[in-house]
């Protein structure tokens, strides 16, 4: 475990330095401490593959001696001390349906095409998988789904979309994953869900959180225009 | 995007640091008020008028029934702050009441303001109420009533068109080549039109690493400068992402982020290298100052004691 500055109000901890399980139990077992016993100065959390960066108000740690950053790495420390990730909650599985190709998934013709097999394939090793959310960043409830079969994996489009639609599921190189706004995205695109990715109207927006367990199953054009929450 | 700003508007009319204010960019908006309120204005000098007469910066003053403030162009800075005693009532989203116009929620329904939009504030706490009523004393219901004291000159960010800004080396700035490293703290930057409160883009000068670097993504900070493969960095702002995956190569200090904020494209700045230490130091003197002056507000205002036991 490494502590290092992220600028004058934040501390990075590093916990290893690739995408991998045992890392990521240790970013989940650091992130649950934290949120259980958040040092004095405490602002905010994010976790993500291999770290955890801690948001914190220098003026209010626990002593400005002999610095602030000093003062909230030794917190962090205290709470970190006897960290184990053999006590993890278990994870939540979460099912999300996706109505695959068609308009809502262009590029599902190009994925099977790259890998010499039928688009139906594609839908099939895609929902066979299962899907781990390693880490939530770039947009609100943006999750980064490692899990993906190589029988599928796909480049980046050469030419970003200018706009993907909400609950589009993609394919971007060796990830998967659901956009949860409207976005600019240079992923291939393969269904879409009917779920709400990210809703600020539910006690907790994101659909998936660091940690989840994911798994899709494929929904027919009707039962997507039917799905009501 | 000026912090700093946000808070002494706050605290020169009475309220928390969380109350909403109003941030106008490069151009201000008119405002009529329905009610006389107690309003102050901080943050850049975008020329407010208030009725066709100037009016005050940095300090608070009431404004009668049926005023229009007005602003007119960017004199100093690029974003004023105008701040009303209670606060603008917009909701609390994840502990904060600004705008996210990229993912629309926050603030007033997720969006920049339009004309004809009504807001409201929220009740005012008892010391906006004893400010207002010892700035009124002595003058006219109809009349613009200014507050005798104002924000002290530390806590007013000496704002430039072509600041030296304090950087602390970030985690990858020993991947930049030597000249980069050089010219990083030498060179004069400038703001490209395509930045926005996500990220100021930085142009004039590029920065080559030494080699391509592979990272994994991870968080960034208000101030993170991120390099992006063409070499032209990036300075993330109030509204960026919460991770990244370019080499950082540096984090403005806290307390010179308003001077960044306050820049318009086509402005110049410059960096010169600070330690954590002596950055933070800067930002706790500036939070005491902060500090101090709302003692200092509550002591010239008493009642507002006696009214909350």
């Amino acid at each position: 475990m490494h502590y290092s500055a992220l600028g004058d109000r934040a501390v990075l901890i590093t916990l290893g330095d690739s995408i991998d399980e045992a890392t990521h139990r240790r970013v989940r077992a650091v992130t649950a401490r934290i949120d259980a016993e958040p040092p004095p100065g405490f602002v905010d959390r994010v976790p993500a593959f291999a770290s955890v960066v801690v948001h914190y108000e220098p003026s209010r740690v626990n002593g400005v001696s002999p610095s602030p950053h000093d003062a909230f790495v030794a917190g962090l420390q205290h709470i970190l001390n006897d960290i184990r990730d053999d006590e993890l909650p278990p994870a939540r599985v979460v099912e999300i349906p996706v109505c695959y190709g068609g308009d809502f998934g262009p590029d599902i013709d190009d994925v099977a095409r790259q890998h010499t097999i039928e688009p139906q394939q594609v839908i099939d090793i895609h929902a066979a998988g299962d899907y781990l959310v390693y880490m939530v960043g770039f947009m609100p409830g943006f999750a980064y789904l490692g899990g993906l079969s190589s029988r599928i994996a796909t480049p980046r489009r050469q030419t970003p979309r200018t706009a993907v639609p909400a609950g589009t599921v993609g394919i971007g190189g060796e990830q998967t994953g659901v956009y949860p706004l409207v976005s600019p995205g240079g992923w291939n695109l393969i269904g879409r869900t009917p779920l709400r990715v990210f809703d600020i109207a539910r006690a907790e927006p994101a659909l998936l959180v660091t940690g989840d367990r994911v798994r899709f199953y494929p929904i027919t054009l009707d039962e997507f225009r039917a799905w009501t929450e | 995007m000026d912090r700093s700003a946000l808070r002494v508007g706050n605290a020169l009319v009475g309220n928390d640091d969380t109350a909403a204010a109003l941030e106008a960019t490069l151009i201000g908006p008119a405002i009529t008020f329905d009610e006389p309120t107690l309003i102050a204005i901080t943050g850049g000098d975008l020329d407010p008028t208030l009725d066709g007469q100037p009016a005050p910066m940095w300090r608070a003053f009431s404004v009668p029934r049926g005023a229009t403030l007005r602003f007119g162009r960017p004199k100093l800075g690029c974003r004023a702050y105008v701040a009303v005693a209670g606060g603008i009532d917009v909701p609390l989203i994840f502990g904060s009441r600004s705008t996210y116009l990229r993912a629309q929620f926050g603030g007033h329904e997720g969006r920049a303001l339009r004309v004809g939009d009504v807001l409201r504030t929220e009740n005012p706490p008892h010391l906006s109420d004893h400010i207002g009523q010892a700035v009124r004393t002595g003058h006219d219901d109809g009349a613009v009533a200014v507050a005798s004291w104002s924000a002290g000159h530390a806590l007013r960010v000496r704002y430039s068109s072509e600041p030296v800004v304090r950087l602390i080396a970030g985690a990858h700035a020993e991947l930049l080549a030597a000249p980069s490293r050089t010219k990083l703290f030498s060179a004069a930057f400038s703001i490209s039109s395509s930045s926005d409160r996500m990220g100021y883009r930085l142009e004039g000068v590029e920065l080559p690493l030494r080699n391509p670097v592979e990272l994994l993504s991870e968080g960034v900070a208000f101030g993170t400068m991120q390099l992006p493969p063409d070499g032209m960095p990036i300075v993330l702002m109030a509204d960026r992402q919460t991770t990244g995956g370019y080499p950082r190569i540096g984090e403005v200090a806290s307390v010179d982020l308003p001077l960044v904020a306050q820049l318009k494209p086509g402005d110049r700045l410059r960096f010169r290298p600070v330690s954590v230490d002596e950055a933070q130091q800067a930002y706790v003197m500036h939070e005491q100052d902060l500090a101090q002056a709302r003692v200092a507000i509550a002591l010239r205002h008493p009642r507002a004691k006696e009214a909350q036991s």
